[in-house]
């Protein structure tokens, strides 16, 4: 072993140790506090009850297939969408003035206004015009309203991707004869998706629990499945237990999304 | 007739002038240097002529024809004018051998196969046969640029653009390169380089423009230039520049 591996093997023991201290210390804090609070003991009993956790854990699943199914089928119409938008605000033709309009009032609409309000007006406010079934459902009016939100960002951030891409790509491949369009298509695009894919993961992390919102107007998904328990049983522990469903999902997405983005941040350098 | 020939042209960035009235003859298969400092135009000139940039004033004529006319449409044009850039500029998600076919593939009528072939053939022509279906960042510095040029040929041009295509390379890869552009040279290529490369210059080239200011300051054969300069800036500059 050189000095240099020596001297940095006893640093990484020394930091391992501190690192192992500090975090046991926290950790016998939080134990021995929090339960030291006055209402502890109810909390316990309402959130973190085990009998009403295995009764309503299965259910909760059962639940969270319709939350899997929104977010199944308005995922790839986000994509699709929000690629639209992103290129609908850079069209160059004055015919396309229009679209490139149309485009930059759609992102502000639709980033200025809370989900919350646009899943109320859209699933509340169509389905009110009448409509004969199916299309009075608020599964299709609710998901639009997704949609709609989400592509107005997924848009901006392929715009940022296709920014991203250094004009001597656009010189070279213009230099070749391609026309803009191919230049587009060919060249500009398939780098910018590229460069874009950690940050529309984590776009689909956070639709994925926006589904959620779609309960106030009516689809049973988990969070008011979770909701229906609570009243039954008069305890919150189904709300934990919905969490818990939600992490098992969003955590190994998120790790990956993080782990794209560092491995993103290692090419570029 | 020239084979390309620039008249009086101006371009000019907000008030920065960068070409200000270049004069410029090329005949068919001549190898036309174009030597001077950093920010002399020699870039944007290269730029200009292959239609990437619009110039203000003057005329840019490929065959007699008048390619700078306002309006004109620049495909047709720049599939008869390739250009190699400084920094490769090879497109990262692609192969070299994609890279090379993807302009053919979409402008020309060749058919899928006999294209394949073509493009094999070129590789190999440029000893670059075994690296053809490398990703751009599985090749060296010399072994890009030699791609690039390959891009650019796969296009069938008429005149070659070359925009100091040596000049991010490490020192012991420049060779590999300029022998390409000899390569080219003797097989007839009509070609324009700005380019540092003095001795390359020196050896390689029939006509040498040395650019100050956006202008053509002198020009004339390598001896002319590099032997019996006229003017002052010249040999300042070749002075500076041979040290």
């Amino acid at each position: 072993m050189t000095r240099r591996e020596h001297y940095e093997q006893q640093q990484r023991r020394k930091s391992l140790i501190i690192a192992a201290i500090s975090t046991i210390f926290v950790v016998v804090a939080v134990i021995i506090f929090v339960p030291m609070t006055p209402g502890w003991e109810k909390v316990q009993k309402s959130f973190f009850n085990a009998t009403v956790l295995a009764k309503t854990f299965p259910k909760l699943l059962d639940a969270f297939k319709v939350n899997i199914m929104i977010f199944a089928w308005s995922a790839p119409a986000i994509a699709v969408l929000g690629l639209m938008i992103a290129l609908a605000r850079d069209a160059k033709a004055p015919a396309l003035f229009p679209l490139r309009i149309f485009g930059a009032a759609f992102t502000d609409i639709f980033r200025g206004v809370p989900v919350i309000l646009t899943v109320y007006l859209i699933g509340f406010g169509i389905p009110g015009l009448g409509l004969p079934r199916p299309w009075n459902s608020p599964f299709i009016w609710g998901s639009l309203a997704l949609i709609l939100t989400y592509s107005a960002y997924v848009a901006e951030i392929f715009r940022a991707g296709i920014d991203s891409v250094h004009p001597s790509q656009r010189s070279a491949a213009l230099s070749l004869g391609l026309s803009e369009r191919q230049v587009m298509r060919d060249v500009i695009l398939p780098q910018a998706v590229r460069n874009v894919v950690p940050s529309q993961m984590n776009m689909l992390i956070a639709l994925q629990k926006d589904v959620s919102l779609l309960s106030f107007i009516g689809p049973v998904e988990i969070f008011r499945q979770a909701g229906v328990y609570k009243s039954l049983f008069a305890n919150f522990t189904p709300y934990v237990g919905a969490a818990i469903i939600f992490l098992i999902v969003t955590i190994p997405a998120t790790r990956y999304a993080d782990y794209l983005m560092a491995r993103q941040m290692r090419e570029r350098r | 007739m020239q084979k390309l020939e620039l008249h009086n042209v101006i371009k000019r960035f907000g008030n920065n002038t960068v070409c200000n009235g270049i004069n410029l003859n090329v005949e068919q298969g001549q190898m036309v240097c174009l030597i001077g400092a950093s920010g002399a135009g020699k870039s944007t000139l290269l730029r200009c002529i292959n239609l990437l940039e619009p110039i203000e004033d003057g005329e840019i004529f490929l065959d007699g024809k008048d390619i700078s006319l306002p309006g004109l449409n620049p495909q047709s044009v720049r599939s008869k004018i390739g250009m190699v850039f400084q920094s490769f500029n090879l497109f990262p998600h692609m192969t070299a051998f994609e890279n090379a076919i993807l302009a053919p593939k979409r402008t020309s009528g060749i058919s899928k196969s006999q294209l394949n072939f073509e493009i094999e053939m070129l590789f190999e022509r440029f000893d670059l046969a075994e690296r053809m279906h490398n990703y751009p960042d599985q090749l060296s510095g010399g072994q890009q640029q030699r791609v690039a040029i390959v891009r650019a040929l796969a296009m069938k041009p008429e005149v070659m653009l070359f925009d100091e295509i040596t000049s991010a390379l490490d020192p012991q890869l420049v060779g590999e390169v300029l022998d390409v552009l000899l390569q080219l040279k003797n097989q007839g290529m009509t070609m324009v380089l700005a380019t540092h490369e003095m001795q390359f210059a020196q050896q390689a080239a029939d006509k040498i423009c040395f650019l100050k200011d956006g202008k053509i300051v002198e020009e004339g054969s390598a001896t002319e230039i590099f032997n019996r300069p006229k003017k002052a800036a010249t040999k300042a500059f070749l002075t500076r520049a041979l040290k």
